[in-house]
């Protein structure tokens, strides 16, 4: 019986030892990683480091040899026509995007979008303002409601596929490039050399993007606070992908191209629906992180792997936007139109940046700007020009969709511009003025809210009572560019605290943010009161003490 | 007041007593900030170590386990009520006049009624309760993908709470190692393993 006994006993021990030796293994990989090694490779990174590689290119052809090219062009529509004798279906592509019809391809009924009924808090609408807006759009004379959007040598190939930096087009002749030298500001624009520019086309840079996607708003960095001019050539620092002694990503690297088709959000539509990486599907889209650095990017047993379900990566790798250049956070056109001796004048503020302008009212412009936290889905919701508001409450001109049970929501950050903007007080919508133009009732001429706002909504279509008021809104952009390098991410503790970033996001426990007051109470009651009770207990044994000698 | 050693804690008792000790204490710092009571490491540090110090103490656990067993220990533990009302009533009046304590220290009782509960407890009952909520809340992320319907708040609100009952039986326990013959002498006897018995004459 006892010999039995001591042979168990000894079995027990040598599981017991074996168990001992496969702990230290644990310890090994998974402890020894997080506190001391630098982490491995893994397959995301080593995938990333594969796409970022420079591309070898099959390029075909040298422009400058095509004698179609070789020729005095009268317009930049003839620049159009002789790229189309051999790109014949370009710009029939290019009416399928967004890039040109300036309304969600996603969305069957035309609503959503610059030229749908869509707004923002900015410069609010292009109806009735064309000739300014659309000095952005990839086309030539959108300067009215009449522009036909079926023509093909209207499509600017230009903007997009000039490798020389000198196209440019001006800002308020409707998408067209000058003609003469002429001034805008103080600067002045040079009309382009067709034939050089011509000669040397190629596939876009960060420059063909930028120039119009980092001065979104009209200014440089007014929209996005994750775009702006400093990713023209951005540090490590503020673009890990981007900076030109890394991997020195175009914007197509992630955003992939299918027929001038390029990947992104738009209104309605995710910039991805599937969370596939180029490890399972070689063909895979490389809009979102996971694409190249998969769902489980850092070193193996590393928690911010477990994190990936609920966070989105820009959370913890964009610490925060505008790091370099200043970026406008708040509006309020209800303040235009005041004038200094008879005129229109502007108010220098912080960053060098305007605080006050009669055109277009108070401004505030931040740098280095912590964003705001949401649920989202990837999806956008967007209120209509046609959709009836409530003034007494902050109007959401577009909201982010998504909620802590959905399974495709994770926590992301956003820049939050918020502004003061007309709506209709009699019909409860919002308004659209007419803000740019020659005439009396262009509001930047004739400052009369009444007469921009029904000459605005008229060019749009949708009634005007004639009555207006301002109405407090908000506009959401994802932040997900200017991506820090790893040693700038933020700290657990960012979010895991009492006051953290995260503290807004109601509804689900987190570590280091959330407890129960009842219980801390309860339990801290416990020891101090223990403390309490072995205080007494020993002042009364030394008290006792002497008594008993 | 003449005294007679006893070699009562051997070597191994002696040292899973301190390691489990810096373990616990380990434990509760690190597991109060992840709480958030208060920032020390920072609570990236502080998950990490908790986590690191807490794989330590289930095999530290399950040594000592198998030893309590082994070894015949376990009769220490045996719960009894045999004067324990004596060992209430020694520590509520008779420590303050000099009494002598009812259940002196021996080879064959190691511990009084008092100590044998609520040793026991903690051994069966709270560090067993600590390992699996402890445990739960680690695989927080595999929960889907085991099935398991649970609420990360329940798991929290639990695990927090066993650490407060060990953060309370620590107190009381610190103190009452003052209560041997001398202030220091159980601390003493818990690196030494002799203890110091108080004889029955008086000067």
């Amino acid at each position: 019986m006892l010999t039995r006994l001591n042979t168990y006993c000894s079995r027990f021990f040598l599981v017991m030892a074996g168990c001992c030796c496969f702990y230290i293994v644990f310890v090994e990989t998974s402890f020894g990683n997080q506190l001391t090694k630098e982490p491995d490779k893994t397959y995301g990174a080593e995938q990333a480091r594969k796409v970022s590689q420079p591309a070898k290119r099959w390029v075909t052809t040298d422009h400058s040899r095509h004698t179609v090219l070789q020729q005095e062009f009268a317009s930049p529509e003839d620049v159009t026509k002789a790229c189309l004798t051999c790109h014949n279906e370009a710009s029939r592509q290019i009416h399928k995007t967004i890039h040109w019809t300036w309304t969600d391809p996603a969305d069957s009924e035309k609503l959503m979008g610059k030229n749908g009924l869509t707004l923002n808090n900015f410069c609010i609408s292009i109806h009735s303002n064309e000739s300014r807006c659309t000095s952005c759009h990839a086309g030539y004379g959108w300067k009215d409601g009449q522009f036909d959007l079926s023509k093909e040598e209207a499509v600017d190939c230009l903007v997009c596929h000039d490798t020389t930096g000198t196209y440019e087009k001006f800002p308020t002749k409707a998408g067209y490039p000058a003609i003469k030298p002429t001034k805008f500001g103080k600067k002045t624009f040079q009309p382009p050399n067709y034939t050089v520019i011509a000669a040397s086309v190629g596939r876009p840079t960060r420059t063909n993007c930028g120039v119009c996607h980092f001065f979104g708003g009209g200014g440089d960095g007014v929209k996005h606070g994750d775009l702006d001019s400093s990713l023209f050539n951005p540090s490590r620092e503020l673009d890990v992908h981007m900076n030109a002694e890394g991997a020195n990503f175009t914007c197509q690297r992630c955003h992939s191209t299918d027929a001038h088709f390029i990947a992104g959000r738009t209104y309605k539509q995710p910039a991805f629906t599937d969370r596939r990486s180029l490890i399972e599907d070689d063909l895979v889209k490389r809009i979102s992180c996971e694409s190249c650095h998969t769902a489980t990017p850092h070193a193996l047993g590393h928690k911010a792997n477990d994190h990936t379900d609920k966070v989105a990566c820009q959370t913890c790798h964009i610490p925060a936007f505008a790091r370099v250049k200043p970026t406008k956070m708040y509006w309020d056109w209800s303040t235009a139109g005041k004038m200094k001796d008879g005129k229109p004048y502007k108010v220098k503020g912080a960053h060098g940046k305007a605080s006050y302008m009669t055109k277009k009212g108070r401004f505030v412009w931040e740098k280095d700007v912590q964003p705001e936290y949401f649920w989202y889905n990837g999806k956008m919701d967007y209120l209509l020009v046609t959709d009836k508001i409530d003034p007494n409450s902050v109007v959401k001109v577009n909201s982010v969709e998504g909620d802590r049970n959905d399974p495709d929501s994770r926590i992301t950050p956003f820049k939050v511009h918020r502004g003061k903007q007309p709506y209709d007080s009699m019909n409860m919508t919002m308004g659209i003025p007419h803000l740019f133009g020659k005439d009396k009732a262009a509001y930047w001429k004739g400052f009369d809210w009444n007469n921009a706002l029904e000459v605005g909504m008229a060019a749009a279509g949708v009634p005007y009572s004639g009555e207006y008021g301002f109405v407090e809104t908000e506009y959401h952009y994802p932040i997900t560019h200017m991506v820090a390098p790893k040693e700038k991410t933020l700290a657990c503790d960012t979010c895991h605290a009492k006051d953290g970033r995260l503290a807004t996001l109601a509804g689900f426990y987190m570590p280091g943010r959330d407890r129960s007051g009842l219980l801390d109470f309860i339990g801290w009651f416990t020891v101090i009161a223990a403390l309490i009770g072995v205080i007494i207990h020993g002042i009364m044994r030394i008290i006792s003490k002497p008594k008993e000698q | 007041m003449s005294s007679t050693k006893l070699y009562l804690y051997t070597r191994f008792e002696r040292f899973w007593h301190w390691a489990q000790a810096a373990l616990i204490i380990v434990l509760l710092v690190t597991g109060f900030e992840v709480h958030g009571s208060f920032s020390l490491l920072g609570f990236g540090t502080a998950v990490t170590v908790h986590n690191f110090c807490a794989w330590t103490w289930l095999v530290l656990y399950a040594f000592i386990v198998f030893w309590i067993i082994t070894t015949g220990e376990w009769r220490h533990y045996v719960p009894t009520f045999v004067k324990m009302f004596e060992v209430i009533q020694y520590y509520m009046s008779g420590i303050f006049k000099g009494e002598v304590h009812p259940v002196p220290k021996s080879e064959r009782i190691k511990h009084n009624p008092l100590q044998r509960i609520t040793y026991l407890g903690i051994v069966s009952l709270l560090v067993p309760f600590q390992i699996v909520t402890g445990f739960l809340y680690y695989v927080y992320n595999d929960w889907l993908a085991f099935g398991w319907a649970l609420n990360l708040f329940t798991i929290a609100i639990l695990h927090t709470a066993g650490a407060f009952a060990m953060l309370a039986f620590s107190v009381v326990h610190i103190y009452m190692t003052t209560t041997g013959h001398h202030p220091l002498s159980h601390i003493k006897a818990m690196f030494t393993g002799y203890e110091e018995l108080e004889t029955k004459e008086k000067m």
